[in-house]
């Protein structure tokens, strides 16, 4: 599976070094280089310098064939952007987008054109879920 | 009408003192404090300090009942999140987003922005002004003899459509020796009117070439 990862902080890092242990074909795309240190030595991906809502950025992190797509910056409003390029312009069929701001996860999520993650509510309910003795079984949205 | 503006630089600056001109009610929301300082010692109390594309700064800021929200910060990730989350998630019938980066036209296009402006598209409309359509097409141009044949095409908004030839003041050193209309050639006098859409031949001198372009454009008539 090749896998383009936009964001190289500590999720997207991680995430990249998931998938290429895994075997799978992984590019990262980063704006600054530092970001790189933390895929370590052994990462035998494709590290890719520039911004992610830039075409000719993806274009040259394989866009153009990959099965799925991983905007996780720190700022969902390039998440949200860079999602929709790879979605409607390289119809990439797998994009997944972070958002911090549940109101943006909210409304992307039912635009139906990325699938969404927002690590504030999955924290939440996970806390919640510790506190409570149980896995939080109904998900609060708010 | 109530207008939000993202964005306090020069273009939300601008653009707010415009439109309190015009009575509108306006919020600038703006994230640096600074800027939020001086454009609230400038214009009063219609600015709000915050992160334009966070939900609850869109909330606070009365977001469902506006007329217009109009993006311009200087990056488009955000000028885009702005205009998607005002008309998806907050039912604004209009929004308006800044584009930057050229490059990204068409991507806000794809993405059904359906209101961008670009200073690219901007200076291109300004440029399509100045230089109008169909301006004249050199047949042939006698450099020796001083003279030139130029064909014009009559607009179909031109201001010169049903006047006479006569009272379109043509220099004394052109000549207006024939007129096609729809493929049929008619030897003009000076009651002869012209009508959109008819090519006009002149033969005139080259320093006449000028007034005879801005007659055809419909230029003279306006700066009267």
């Amino acid at each position: 599976m090749k896998v383009v990862i936009l964001g190289c902080g500590r999720l997207g890092s991680h995430l990249a070094r998931r998938f290429d242990r895994e075997g799978h074909d992984v590019s990262v795309i980063d704006r600054t280089s530092e970001s790189f240190a933390r895929l370590g030595t052994d990462f035998r991906g494709t590290m890719i310098l520039g911004t992610g809502i830039d075409e000719d950025v993806m274009r040259r992190a394989g866009i153009e064939n990959a099965d799925a797509f991983v905007a996780v910056t720190a700022g969902d409003n390039t998440n949200a952007m860079a999602a929709q390029i790879a979605k409607l312009i390289f119809k990439v069929p797998r994009v997944i987008a972070r958002f911090n701001d549940p109101v943006h996860e909210d409304t992307y999520h039912t635009l139906g054109l990325m699938e969404t993650i927002s690590p504030t509510i999955m924290g939440s309910n996970a806390i919640h879920g510790i506190v409570t003795g149980k896995f939080a079984a109904k998900e609060d949205k708010g | 009408m109530y207008i939000i503006i993202i964005g306090g630089g020069k273009v939300g600056y601008y653009l707010s003192k415009t439109l309190l001109n015009q009575e509108h009610e306006l919020l600038i929301i703006e994230r640096d404090k600074r800027k939020c300082e001086a454009l609230t010692a400038e214009l009063g109390g219609v600015v709000q300090r915050g992160d334009g594309t966070d939900s609850l700064v869109m909330e606070e800021a009365g977001m469902a009942r506006a007329d217009l929200v109009v993006a311009v910060t200087g990056d488009d990730e955000d000028n885009l999140m702005i205009c998607q989350m005002a008309k998806k998630k907050f039912g604004v019938k209009r929004a308006i987003g800044r584009i930057n980066n050229p490059k990204n036209e068409h991507i806000f296009r794809i993405l059904g922005i359906d209101s961008t402006v670009s200073v690219t598209d901007l200076i291109l409309a300004q440029i399509e002004r100045e230089i109008p359509a169909h301006s004249l097409v050199h047949l042939l141009t006698l450099r020796e003899a001083g003279a030139t044949f130029i064909e014009a095409q009559v607009p179909a908004d031109s201001p010169i459509i049903g006047k006479p030839l006569r009272e379109l003041k043509i220099p004394d050193n052109c000549v207006i020796p024939l007129v096609i209309r729809k493929g049929k050639g008619i030897i003009p006098y000076g009651e002869t009117q012209l009508l959109a859409g008819d090519e006009v031949i002149a033969v005139t001198t080259l320093d006449q070439e000028g007034t005879l372009e801005q007659i055809f454009a419909g230029l003279s008539a306006k700066n009267k």
